[in-house]
């Protein structure tokens, strides 16, 4: 599949944003943060802004940008659909956490507030990997790590930014996002391994011609490339897979390992450290993303 | 909406055949030039008389080498014909929509611009409603869909809706313009949910097929596989390449001689 660049921003960032919406969230909804307002709306303004420039680049990524509020409408079959109303839901529990912590309110309000911003921004997630999953012409997307995959980047991803822009403790902070990184990379790496095995179906079943003979493409229809083989006959990155699994694991596992390690031996550089882990998994998830698109295989490809 | 509607009785759709179908591209023509008009036009090409012409088509055909079968171990072979084999051969295989009963194409658009039809099970694209975020092509196995970066949304066969229903043309010539076109009447159109109709009986007749059936999106249209051939053997591999066959120059004429020499060069 052809990863558009607008597609990956989109995943990528509104993944962290939500995930960053969503510990900000629990940590309401768990133990109130001090009433002091920045570290609260810091957070926020950061986890909406990275959200909101994910939304944008996806709708400038349409045929018709200025039609898509239209999208909103099919949420009983569409998973796109879906995610584009819990995508906007999770506004109201922002901003209604925003204005509460702008009052300083710490109340139960705020308890019950959290835990709908942590759920839809979780539910937002779990609703663009599902647009991907219900493809049942790409089995790479099928697969069942597909999932937790993308809710794990999320929180990673996004528990860094937490970490970051709340100023908690880095390295506690670190600590736990890279044994969350380790694990991900366990995941990423048994999902590729899965992958490297997967078959499409035979081109005999996709012409009629099963149990008739073995069939090899002799002339295509048009001696240019149409939609269909630059959309879903992606070839580059398949070339590089190895190279850009081994680049994606050292940004989004390595590195934070890197950053712990430097933030214990040299407690000053923490903070320093904590950055660099965040945006290197933010980076690492992009390329992660990228294989995930151009690695997998459309079934349309069998004609051709 | 697109949430599917109750099956239909009617399912409108195309057989196609494969035994008889020589890779001429007139469907694929003739569909182009009826659609560049018709409710679903225009099918813009981009840079069409230039280097790399591209642009949205309705039906591609294919062509394919199946490799030679004995009709003893070939499916369509084993019931008909119990002895010879079907030699190596060009399959020629126009791909366009099947108007699936199950069409995942339908159900994952975010916007209802694309339809099924419930009095008639044509899948259907409302171009004033599509948004152009391209899911419904990923979620089609069979290449249906395609994009049109000049309008900005997604283009589809219509199964000529603008003609099978219309009552300006001559009956006779209300059916898909492909169909109409085909000079080997390998295109066949008509009611598929009916058993008593004529496009029932051959697919039942012919053994017609679907297209990833493992899918389940159950497709309307149909393919009738090539017929096995009786009589011939499978040669082996190299047979073609192995015969040399000697010339004796001497005896031709000199212009022929002349001729072989200077093609010999």
């Amino acid at each position: 599949m052809n990863p558009a660049f607008s597609v990956l921003l989109f995943t990528t960032l509104s993944g962290a944003g939500y995930g960053l919406l969503a510990w900000l969230g629990i940590h309401y909804a768990w133990w109130p943060l001090p009433s002091q307002r920045d570290v609260a709306l810091i957070p926020l303004g950061v986890g909406l802004m990275l959200a909101t420039i994910g939304l944008s680049s996806s709708v400038f990524h349409l045929g018709k940008p200025l039609r898509a509020w239209r999208a909103f409408s099919q949420w009983r079959t569409s998973w796109l659909s879906r995610e584009g109303v819990l995508a906007l839901k999770t506004y109201i529990p922002a901003l209604l956490l925003a204005w509460l912590a702008w009052r300083g309110d710490s109340g139960p309000l705020s308890h019950v507030v959290g835990i709908l911003l942590a759920l839809l921004s979780f539910a937002t997630v779990a609703c663009t990997a599902m647009i991907y999953v219900s493809l049942k012409p790409v089995p790479a997307w099928q697969h069942k790590l597909v999932l937790p995959g993308y809710l794990m980047f999320a929180a990673l991803s996004g528990w860094l930014l937490f970490a970051c822009t709340a100023a908690l403790a880095p390295t506690p902070a670190l600590v736990g996002a890279v044994l969350w990184a380790l694990a991900l990379a366990a995941l990423k790496r048994s999902y590729w391994k899965d992958v490297d095995h997967l078959a499409l179906p035979s081109r005999e079943s996709a012409t009629a011609l099963e149990g008739i003979g073995k069939v090899t493409t002799f002339e295509r229809p048009h001696t240019e490339a149409n939609y269909l083989t630059r959309e879903m006959g992606f070839v580059l990155a398949r070339k590089h897979a190895r190279k850009l699994r081994v680049i994606a694991l050292t940004l989004f596992a390595g590195t934070p390992l890197l950053a712990l390690i430097l933030a214990m031996l040299l407690p000053t550089l923490a903070n320093f450290a904590l950055w660099v882990a965040a945006i290197a998994v933010l980076v690492g998830a992009f390329v992660e993303r990228w294989l995930f698109f151009a690695e997998a295989k459309h079934m349309v490809t069998l004609y051709y | 909406m697109t949430a599917l509607p109750a099956p239909a009785q009617k399912k409108l759709g195309l057989v196609i055949d494969l035994d008889t179908c020589v890779g001429c591209h007139a469907c694929a023509v003739a569909c182009k030039e009826w659609n560049a008009g018709g409710i679903a036009g225009p099918l813009t090409d981009e840079d069409p008389y230039g280097k790399a012409p591209f642009g949205v088509w309705f039906n591609r055909v294919h062509s394919y080498e199946v490799a030679g079968i004995e009709n003893a171990e070939s499916e369509i072979g084993k019931g008909l014909v119990a002895s010879g084999a079907t030699p190596a051969m060009t399959v020629h295989f126009p791909r366009s929509c099947l108007h699936c009963e199950e069409p995942a194409c339908v159900t994952v658009c975010p916007t209802g611009a694309s339809y099924k039809r419930a009095e008639d099970g044509i899948v259907l694209v409302d171009e004033d409603k599509c948004i152009g975020c391209k899911l419904c092509s990923w979620a089609c196995p069979y290449g249906a869909r395609e994009y049109s970066a000049v309008e900005g949304v997604m283009k589809k066969c219509t199964l000529c809706i603008d003609r099978i229903y219309n009552e300006q043309l001559d009956e006779i010539e209300r059916q898909p313009a492909c169909v109409q076109a085909c000079p080997t009447r390998a295109r066949h159109f008509g009611d598929l949910g009916d058993p008593e109709s004529d496009v029932s009986k051959l697919v039942a007749a012919r053994g017609g097929r679907d297209l990833l059936p493992e899918l389940g999106y159950k497709p309307v249209n149909k393919y009738l596989p090539p017929r096995p051939r009786r009589g011939a053997a499978l040669s082996a591999p190299g047979d073609a390449a192995n015969t040399n066959e000697s010339l004796d120059t001497g005896a031709l004429s000199p212009m022929l001689r002349w001729l072989d020499r200077v093609l010999s060069r």
